[in-house]
């Protein structure tokens, strides 16, 4: 009897295999209703065009697919789970009225170049939530259009490129603190600037001194990040947009942090002339992965003739419409009107919070940011001790002298329960541990996560050779990522094919 | 607050051990003249009731009950409702970048299998894990060019979608990357001899569409053959990815710049939708966007993990292959999803109502009396119509009939008159078709 029962090794369910593993010829997941016209040949319709076959795309039935994806699904962690304090990132609650309304069929079925007739909804929303975010911002005009930050801030420099060219002179070079995220200095490129770079101060501060020796005629604007990547809010930030005023250049916003912000202080009102929000951080769409995300870029007065062409006017006869007579406009960024249905979500997020619950949410932000900051002081160091708005960047400099990094500590981070922090940024801390709670996490998860981090730092001086080889609770250990960029293998193909490569 | 999961005496507990009297305390890094003294001139807090109803107010009237022909860009197919129940795992949708891959392998794994049947469909090597959308993909395809061939010039058919060539016309120019445009012969397809005489030794790349903005299936082994004779590359540009169910694929491209909500995703008033760009294996290190790759962990496991990022801005900076982080991670699910749901079989069957239905309708609309144009190319789901009477007027009574008609063409292309883009998928009704015939004869 006993031999007969074997021991389970691992549930089916941690062993999904690829999709493409569990196809077979003649397993099928659809049914198209009858053909209500007269068939067609192919071959006689498309000629040489016509295509012969599909190759390895995959034959499941309908309940393998929703096995399949469940289980991966099972695989990830989410802010559904619990803390996910990525640092930059404000993984913070995404509420399921958001996804409701998303998805009502009027909004979810309508078609972009539908009559403007049957698409006054669509419009009040996004009239609605321009004019929201411009209240927020402090700003004058909005566009919707970019589909991310980093799209956003493209479309941002574009804008005051567009304004110093009807000026007469573009300049040459865009400005960037060492501490500013990669997308910054990648998109200066991509709109034709040079880039230079801004030495921080000790205090994580731009240096006011080095500003003004920095700024002249050819610099066009200089991206900050307010409050900048470590968590410090720029106490100068009218004298930063002071100097560059003087000078002709522009002062861009990048908003990723603006949780920081809302309802408590408005970059329009503090200098700023151009700035992007993600409204996938601050205002809670979902982050689904990766994406999608949308960026809108609100600016003064003077760039507004550049926006993007088209914008949302009220017309003559009181209805909306879309304008599209815009000589001065930069051009398009993204077909259409943008990532419409994370409009939905962002305003549906502003709708539920209101003037009070905006602001106590920045609040709530700011305050856990600080709680973890008094939780790990001593712990972990700290490279900068310049107050700390939403976010707080620690470094592994304790941890290193054993030979543990940052990286280590965020995979050990994994075995108690929670998503690591940020590991890899800002460039100016060395062995960033930067850590973003956002206002979802209670003063319980937050006790959870202090204790967490105190237990991996008594670990890294007692069994060190523990927290390298961690996560231990995973399905699946360290990866590795050396071989994966060393000999690429990016899709999946057949045995036979795999190995007569 | 009812996302905000603390109370009163929570806060006060927080701030006393923080050391700070009040909240303000903690805002003292902002100059006092720049707080905002009062509240945000937004209205008040509503209640989850009244944001639905709010939302419901503004989705009616809209889309619902209404029979559509419009394509150009976005396209009108059935959603399979495991599309939705999948996504709306909040391990998928309230997940980021798989940064942490020992923790993120459903988003990882899944990403593998997109790309893989990017591949499969597109006939590329390798293909990556989303862009923004088609547009904004079409323009990096261009600047990828660009850098392969260390040329400067690229040239782009008319035959284009519009605002795809307006997006890269916004790009393109502080590129230093002069774009000239290629006009289409009278098939529909691009003038093959324009095409020629418009690529120098400067040409970096060349971007067509398939089927083309006008619904016309272009001949990408003849225009490839053109291009690649002058050492520049080939882009095609797909907006219609249930296409590829039936159309040969664009094999003799270099690059695929690909829209793929066609595949699952919703109209939702233009986005988010799922760009996705394929190439073959010795143009990877120039393509933009991220890429999931296959490995192992420690114990021989095989595992994925976000690969070859040294393209990337994060690391790469200025130097990167494109600004590009954010991507459309969830839309891309959504079309695996698709893609699974129909298969190898499926996905041919699809298309092949697709057709059905779009040259049912184009033989009705002509037999109503509407001239059809570029009647001598292959075409797919879409086609053009000329009529005696405005395009708009034609669809403004149909839309008294709950049928919203083809795209007036004017608005992109004046010199076309009266003509208008129709578009029939699976989901269009033999009854809308015979309905719409009868208006556009007047
Ligand atoms: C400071 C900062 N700027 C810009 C970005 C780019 O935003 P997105 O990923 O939406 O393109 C990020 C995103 O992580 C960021 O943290």
């Amino acid at each position: 009897m006993n031999k007969k029962i074997r021991k389970v090794t691992t549930h089916i369910s941690q062993n999904e295999v690829l999709l493409f593993e569990r196809s077979s010829a003649g397993k099928k997941a659809y049914e198209l209703p009858p053909l209500d016209v007269p068939e067609v040949d192919p071959a006689k319709l498309l000629g040489a065009q016509a295509r012969q076959d599909l190759g390895h795309m995959p034959e499941v039935s309908e309940v393998e697919i929703i096995r399949h994806f469940t289980r991966l699904s099972t695989w990830n962690y989410a802010v559904d789970h619990g803390m996910y304090p990525l640092g930059s990132c404000t993984m913070k609650y995404n509420p399921r009225v958001n996804e409701a309304v998303a998805r009502l069929t009027g909004l979810a079925e309508a078609h972009p170049y539908q009559p403007e007739r049957i698409s006054q909804g669509a419009l009040r929303i996004l009239k609605m939530l321009s004019e929201q975010l411009i209240e927020i911002t402090g700003m004058d005009a909005i566009t919707l259009q970019p589909a991310a930050g980093a799209h956003g801030e493209l479309t941002g420099i574009l804008l005051v490129r567009a304004y110093l060219e009807s000026l007469g002179n573009p300049r040459k070079k865009v400005l960037i603190p060492d501490s500013a995220h990669g997308t910054n200095p990648a998109t200066a490129a991509m709109a034709g600037y040079a880039v230079e770079n801004l030495k921080s101060n000790a205090a994580g501060m731009v240096d006011i001194a080095s500003l003004v020796a920095q700024v002249n005629e050819d610099v066009a604007a200089l991206m900050l990040t307010n409050p900048n990547t470590l968590g410090v809010f720029e106490q100068e930030i009218h004298k930063i947009a002071e100097v560059l005023h003087a000078k002709g250049a522009l002062l861009y916003m990048d908003g990723a942090n603006m949780n920081a912000l809302v309802g408590k202080t408005r970059p329009g009102d503090f200098g700023v002339d151009v700035m992007h929000l993600n409204l996938h951080k601050t205002f809670s769409t979902p982050h689904g992965g990766g994406g999608p995300g949308s960026g809108p870029v609100a600016c003064k007065k003077i760039l507004e003739p550049f926006l993007p062409s088209p914008v949302v006017v009220t017309k003559p006869d009181g209805t909306l419409g879309f304008d599209y007579n815009r000589p001065q406009s930069l051009g398009r960024v993204r077909m259409f009107y943008g990532n419409f249905g994370m409009h939905i979500r962002a305003l549906a997020y502003i709708m539920a919070n209101g003037p009070d619950g905006l602001r106590q949410t920045t609040e709530d932000a700011v305050l856990n940011a600080n709680y973890i900051r008094k939780g790990l002081e001593g712990a972990y160091d700290l490279p900068y001790k310049t107050p700390t708005m939403h976010e707080v960047v620690f470094s592994d400099h304790i941890q290193s002298q054993k030979g543990i990094k940052t990286g280590d500590i965020a995979k050990r981070l994994i075995d108690y329960g929670f998503h690591p922090y940020t590991v890899s940024f800002p460039l100016v801390v060395h062995g960033a541990i930067m850590i973003e709670p956002t206002e979802s996490e209670s003063k319980e998860s937050c006790d959870m996560f202090i204790e967490a981090m105190k237990d991996i730092a008594e670990e890294v001086e007692e069994h060190p050779e523990f927290v390298l080889e961690a996560p231990h609770n995973t399905r699946i250990s360290r990866l590795d990522e050396t071989m994966a960029a060393r000999k690429p293998i990016l899709r999946w193909k057949p045995q036979s094919e795999a190995v007569g490569k | 607050m009812r996302y905000l999961p603390k109370s009163e005496s929570d806060r006060e507990v927080m701030l006393r051990q923080i050391g700070a009297k009040s909240i303000d305390d903690l805002f003292a890094a902002i100059p006092p003249e720049y707080r905002l003294k009062g509240d945000l001139k937004i209205p008040r807090a509503y209640a989850e009731s009244e944001i639905v109803e709010f939302f419901r107010d503004c989705a009616t009237g809209s889309a619902q009950g209404y029979a559509t022909f419009l394509g150009a860009g976005a396209y009108s197919h059935y959603r399979p409702v495991v599309i939705d129940s999948l996504v709306s795992r909040g391990e998928f949708f309230t997940a980021y970048t798989p940064y942490q891959p020992e923790i993120a392998q459903g988003t990882l794994q899944s990403i593998f299998e997109f790309q893989t049947m990017i591949c499969e469909l597109t006939g590329m090597d390798v293909a990556n894990a989303s862009m923004y959308d088609g547009s904004t993909g079409a323009a990096e395809a261009l600047m990828m060019a660009a850098r392969l061939t260390g040329r400067h010039k690229s040239v782009v058919a008319s035959s284009v979608h519009p605002e795809y060539r307006e997006v890269i016309t916004t790009y393109a120019r502080y590129q230093g990357m002069p774009i000239s445009t290629v006009a289409y012969s009278k098939n529909g397809r691009v003038d093959l001899s324009a095409l020629e005489k418009g690529i120098d030794n400067e040409t970096a790349g060349v971007l067509v569409q398939s089927p083309n903005f006008f619904g016309a299936i272009e001949d990408v082994a003849a225009i490839a053959d053109l291009v690649h004779k002058k050492g520049a590359l080939l882009i095609v540009s797909i907006a219609e990815a249930v296409s590829l169910g039936i159309v040969k694929p664009p094999v003799e491209a270099d690059i695929v710049s690909m829209e793929a909500q066609s595949f699952g995703v919703p109209l939702g008033f233009g986005g988010p939708y799922c760009g996705v760009m394929a190439t073959h294996d010795k143009f990877v290190r120039q393509m933009p966007g991220r890429l999931v790759g296959q490995t192992l962990d420690r114990n021989g496991k095989r595992g994925f993990v976000l690969t070859l990022s040294t393209r990337e801005q994060h690391i790469r900076r200025e130097k990167a292959t494109s600004n590009i982080c954010t991507n459309q991670a969830l839309v891309a699910l959504m079309c695996s999803i698709f893609m699974t749901v129909y298969g190898r079989e499926g996905l041919k069957d699809l298309a092949k109502q697709n057709l059905a239905k779009a040259h049912y309708a184009a033989g009705e609309f002509k037999k109503a009396g509407a001239t059809l144009l570029f009647e001598g190319a292959p075409r797919f789901n879409e086609f053009v119509i000329q009529t005696k009477t405005d395009s708009y007027a034609i669809n403004d009574k149909l839309l008294g009939q709950r049928i919203i008609g083809g795209f007036p063409l004017k608005k992109f292309y004046p010199d076309l008159g009266n003509a208008s883009l129709w578009c029939c998928t699976e989901t269009t009704a033999k009854a809308s078709i015979d309905a719409a015939a009868k208006q556009v004869a007047l």
